[in-house]
């Protein structure tokens, strides 16, 4: 704000920007694709095998890729829009105000992506960001093993060094959709006898490779979004090796960051029906128009506070991340209040469905849409980080107190 | 708008912390509590404050003040609430200014808005009659009387009402309680016949009065505002009073989230500190990020304030609920991780608890906002 005429200029730019965002959507999403997502073949994830659920979904991602919007803030060189903060902050509020799903969801955008910029070499960002961006190739990420859960650090899965290859032995648990996946960012030991984190190196191969196999894990939910996914002497390139060897922590917790921010948005959905009108379809409405239930009506009216005013912090957050002024741990805090938010908005959905909520196998529920999508709620609060280890890094990273 | 400060907002922000912090510690509340300060503030240092522009912040710079926003006067309110400044910054200079700005012709502006600025003048709204605040439950009855009016009936939880050169009174003058249609608002001398003032000394040691009337008479330039259609305007004004005690409130948690974390990493029990156990790690870090989130709402609802205050009621609701159960859970983890020491008057931790407490009430608790949103949004 040191010359008030160059800030001037930049919001009438930002302006144009906005209005001209404004009739492109307009003219370019399709009203199908203004609805929120309901079911999990309503999100398209790319890959070398992927279909797409409807024509409209289609010609939605292919324009979107086209202007480079599945990924509006990476640098055009590696596939994306190349928008300013600014400018990615006004195309999110333009798709938000006409309801426009994301046109491309995926690991690749959320996780690996931030990662390659940061620590990536020029070939792996070159070779990997464009087919990201484009849809090409559906990521998955290694990280939790049977032992290595919360103690993510204690992690067993080798790779032993042979010439120009790293050999990798071990395996790895809560694979999401490992058994979609075209390729895996992974975490391996490449110096079992370093301290912990010491001897970790963050790799990327292809789940095509010889020795790579999968196997779904059926959940409480009845789906199988995760996977254990074994590593049998599965041979790769050193070159495939982000950031330094025995560095790959440094790597995992970047990653880490912007995955707990992915998971923290699920509790500031919100996009569709609200909470109180759902509600009102099922246990109705007294005669001025209230849930005719006055502890539900309570319960949801606290949780509409709290996740307006959660949705101001994720929007500040963002902002404080543009202006360097952001606590690097913050997204812990953000993925605690966020993934537990989430639980609460499933067991006021839960409550208000009474009846109709517990159906499992039927065409009017759905094949139990909502029950099953209380259930994978559940995983929130432990995936990415359980809500009590985010609660530790708080502690620790932001307010300093001591101990471990 | 980013939901950072800008670079002149953070230097408001400093010079404020500075002033306040230098001036007015929270010894000083202490010291007006316990010398029965027949004022309950420092008039010399409300002085200085209206030198450096604070009186009349918010007040547009024809009428002598800085015509700064809602978002400015947020940041004033939130290092009020670090020290638990006792000052007529909130009853005069936001809520007044706001109700004269927004509501006065002409010549009201030009009457009073120039000594609202250079701290002249002290005014405040006398809106609450019972004990919760319910704006549309107004019953003080404004009677038509030859050109004026002669109103009748009392208010409670007037900030700063024994001490105030005017006050803005929300009347019925129409209708009845409960209706939304009927309230205007009157300028009345504290001074006039059949006005009786009683100093209520609070839990929190800052002012507030009972005001009674009975048949004082107003002439009709005494209305602020359109006869019998004052809920907008009133509306309007309590939001901005709701914004502002709102960020108060975010002053005084992190404030006692500060000092409690301080203590945390200082006190030794069982051979260590007790910052580290888990169970008191993990209940700060829920209370910063419940702090985190409620500091971002609050900014959130005096940006919608400085857009457009009729717009805004949804996110002050938002604001002023969250403000209320954060504050409340601040100053009880508070006083709980300080141990005996948080029960001891000595100690400042409890004039925390007890400004918090108040600042639930003022302008409607979170049970009164929650219910706002429910309502707005149709269930």
């Amino acid at each position: 704000m040191t010359d008030s005429k160059t800030s001037e200029t930049e919001t009438a730019d930002l302006e144009t920007f906005r209005s001209e965002t404004r009739v492109w959507l307009e003219a370019n999403c399709p009203p199908e694709m203004r609805k929120p997502a309901t079911s999990d073949t309503d999100v398209f994830w790319g890959g070398r095998n992927a279909k797409f659920a409807s024509e409209p979904q289609r010609i939605w991602f292919e324009r979107m890729r086209d202007k480079g919007w599945t990924v509006p803030d990476w640098p055009k060189e590696y596939g994306g829009g190349g928008l300013s903060a600014a400018e990615h902050k006004v195309l999110r509020a333009e798709m938000g105000r006409i309801g426009a799903r994301p046109p491309l969801s995926s690991f690749g955008i959320w996780m690996l992506g931030p990662a390659l910029l940061k620590y990536g070499n020029e070939a792996q960002k070159k070779e990997h960001l464009p087919k990201i961006a484009a849809g090409l190739i559906r990521w998955c990420q290694g990280y939790s093993e049977p032992n290595a859960g919360s103690d993510l650090a204690s992690l067993q899965t080798r790779a032993e060094s042979d010439g120009d290859d790293f050999v990798i032995t071990g395996s790895k648990i809560w694979t999401s959709y490992a058994n979609y996946a075209d390729w895996i960012f992974c975490l391996v030991r490449t110096d079992s006898a370093a301290k912990k984190h010491d001897g970790i190196s963050f790799i990327l191969f292809d789940m095509t490779s010889k020795g790579v196999t999968t196997k779904p894990i059926l959940l409480i939910s009845g789906y199988s979004p995760f996977c254990e996914t074994f590593f049998d002497g599965v041979r790769v390139p050193k070159s495939h090796v982000v950031g330094t060897v025995n560095r790959g922590w440094d790597v995992a917790k970047y990653l880490l960051q912007h995955e707990r921010a992915m998971i923290s948005g699920m509790g500031e959905r919100g996009v569709g029906r609200p909470l109180g009108q759902i509600a009102a379809d099922s246990v109705g409405t007294d005669p001025q128009g209230k849930l005719d239930d006055s502890m539900l009506r309570g319960r949801i009216a606290s949780f509409d506070v709290d996740e307006a005013a959660l949705a101001a912090c994720a929007e500040r957050a963002v902002d404080l991340a543009k202006a360097g002024q952001a606590h690097p741990a913050f997204s812990s805090a953000m993925k605690y209040y966020g993934t537990e938010l989430n639980k609460r908005r499933y067991e006021i959905l839960m409550s208000a469905g009474g009846v109709d909520a517990l159906e499992w196998e039927s065409e009017r529920s759905r094949q139990g849409a909502r029950p099953r999508a209380w259930l994978r709620t559940k995983a929130n609060s432990i995936e990415g980080g359980t809500t009590e280890v985010m609660l530790g890094i708080v502690a620790k990273r932001i307010l300093d107190l001591p101990g471990a | 708008m980013a939901l950072v400060l800008t670079e002149e907002q953070s230097m408001l922000r400093d010079s404020a912390r500075g002033l306040i912090s230098d001036k007015a510690p929270v010894s000083h509340l202490r010291s007006l509590r316990d010398s029965k300060d027949p004022t309950g503030f420092s008039k010399e240092f409300w002085h200085s404050f209206a030198e450096m522009g604070f009186a009349g912040l918010l007040v547009p710079e024809e009428f002598g003040g800085s015509g700064l926003g809602f978002m400015e006067a947020g940041i004033v309110m939130e290092e009020i609430g670090r020290t638990l400044m006792p000052s007529p910054f909130l009853a005069t200079s936001v809520v007044a200014a706001s109700a004269l700005n927004r509501g006065g012709d002409a010549a009201q502006k030009s009457e009073y808005l120039p000594k609202v600025s250079n701290g002249s003048l002290l005014a405040t709204l006398a809106i609450d009659e019972g004990a919760k605040h319910r704006p549309l439950q107004t019953n003080l009855r404004a009677v038509r009387a030859g050109d004026g009016f002669k109103l009748s009936g009392a208010k409670a939880l007037v900030v700063d009402g024994h001490v105030a050169d005017l006050f803005i009174v929300a009347a019925r003058s129409a209708g009845s309680a409960g209706e939304r249609d009927g309230l205007t608002l009157f300028l009345v001398n504290p001074k006039a016949k059949g006005v009786a003032i009683e100093r209520t000394i609070m839990v929190d040691a800052h002012n507030a009065a009972r005001i009674e009337l009975s048949n004082v008479e107003v002439n009709a330039d005494s209305v602020l505002g359109e006869v019998d259609h004052a809920a907008a305007l009133l509306d309007g004004v309590l939001d901005i009073g709701r914004g502002a005690v709102a960020a108060e409130m975010v002053g005084l948690s992190d404030e006692v989230f500060n000092r409690t974390v301080e203590y945390l990493k200082n006190r030794k029990q069982f051979g260590k500190l007790i910052g580290e156990f888990q169970a008191l790690q993990h209940r700060a870090a829920e209370l910063y990020v419940d702090i985190e989130i409620t500091r971002a709402a609050t900014m959130k609802a005096l940006q919608a304030l400085d857009a457009d205050v009729t717009k805004a009621a949804s996110a002050v609701a938002v604001a002023k609920a969250r403000a209320g159960t954060t504050a409340t859970r601040a100053v009880q983890e508070g006083v709980q991780m300080h141990g005996g020491m948080g029960m001891t008057d000595q100690f400042d931790i409890g004039f925390f608890m007890k400004r918090a407490r108040v600042c639930e009430e003022l302008f409607g608790d979170a049970n009164y906002h929650t219910e706002q949103l429910a309502k707005a949004r149709g269930y």
